[in-house]
């Protein structure tokens, strides 16, 4: 058996790297992956303890993250395409008009 | 050093590994590509953890649905690789000084509350059963369950009118 300080440090390791690829990313789509990625690291924190505490309420709070994660893809998804066809880059840095 | 620990190590450097190479690859499709390979390392480690049901909903929702909606949005927009000249200077160095500060935040919380040394335990067959879930996830958790629903619901309208063609002008 592992120490449970393992998983919680790769999910803070997963985190850390979702926040610096959220950070240097000038791709849009790839931003929105980094912030899955972060969701991720979350979920596994929810499941590790959810192993430590014996008790299923993690793991039905991870299906509850899932399904707001995969709410929140199809809009987003829905907003770069939409930008996209506005702005024919989907490129962060060009996002600097709020009109037009 | 067990069989457990080697394999959760090997899993966890699979994990790093494709999480860093999913932020430093150039092609958005390889990202995607890494990105699939990482939630496949992440819901074997929540097997592993005794979540079955989450590790294969983890499977089919994550790295089934959500990451062909990215190829799909990939493939429609073209894999152009953008231009790397910076429009802001400072940008990239702050950014880089920031995640490192987090970094070595959580290196530091981690390291001083590291005095507990409790185990992954073996999942009973009470915790694992999908069968404890529901019944959770339909009982006490009925109310929550049932906005979550009508959030996929809001979602999925505000995806259609969101990349509704509209040709009239002024129109939306």
């Amino acid at each position: 058996m592992y120490p449970l300080i393992f998983p919680l440090a790769l999910a803070g390791i997963l985190f850390s790297i979702g926040v610096v690829g959220f950070l240097i990313r000038k791709n849009a789509i790839i931003v929105f992956m980094s912030l899955e990625l972060m969701f991720n690291a979350a979920n596994l924190v929810f499941i590790t303890f959810a192993n430590y505490f014996q008790n299923v309420n993690g793991q039905v709070i991870v299906i509850f993250i899932m399904t707001t994660a995969a709410a929140e893809v199809a809009v987003g998804l829905a907003l770069i395409v939409s930008i996209f066809r506005s702005r024919h880059s989907i490129s962060v840095d060009d996002l600097n008009k709020l009109k037009g | 050093m067990t069989t457990s620990m080697i394999f959760f190590i090997l899993l966890a450097i699979l994990a790093i590994a494709s999480a860093v190479a999913m932020i430093a690859s150039r092609s958005a499709i390889y990202s995607a590509l890494f990105l699939v390979l990482n939630f496949l390392a992440v819901a074997v480690i929540y097997l592993m953890l005794g979540a079955p049901f989450v590790s294969l909903a983890q499977i089919t929702v994550y790295a089934g649905a959500i990451m062909i909606l990215f190829i799909f949005v990939i493939m429609l927009l073209g894999t152009k690789k953008l231009d790397s000249e910076e429009p802001l200077k400072w940008q990239r160095p702050l950014a880089i000084i920031l995640s490192a500060a987090l970094v070595i935040e959580g290196a530091y919380v981690l390291v001083t509350r590291i005095g507990s040394h409790a185990l992954a335990t073996a999942a009973t067959s009470e915790l694992a059963d999908p069968k404890t879930l529901g019944m959770v996830l339909f009982q006490k958790y009925a109310l929550p369950f049932e906005i979550v629903s009508v959030i996929l619901l809001v979602a999925a309208i505000g995806a259609v009118v969101l990349s509704r063609h509209d040709s009239k002008p002024g129109g939306n």
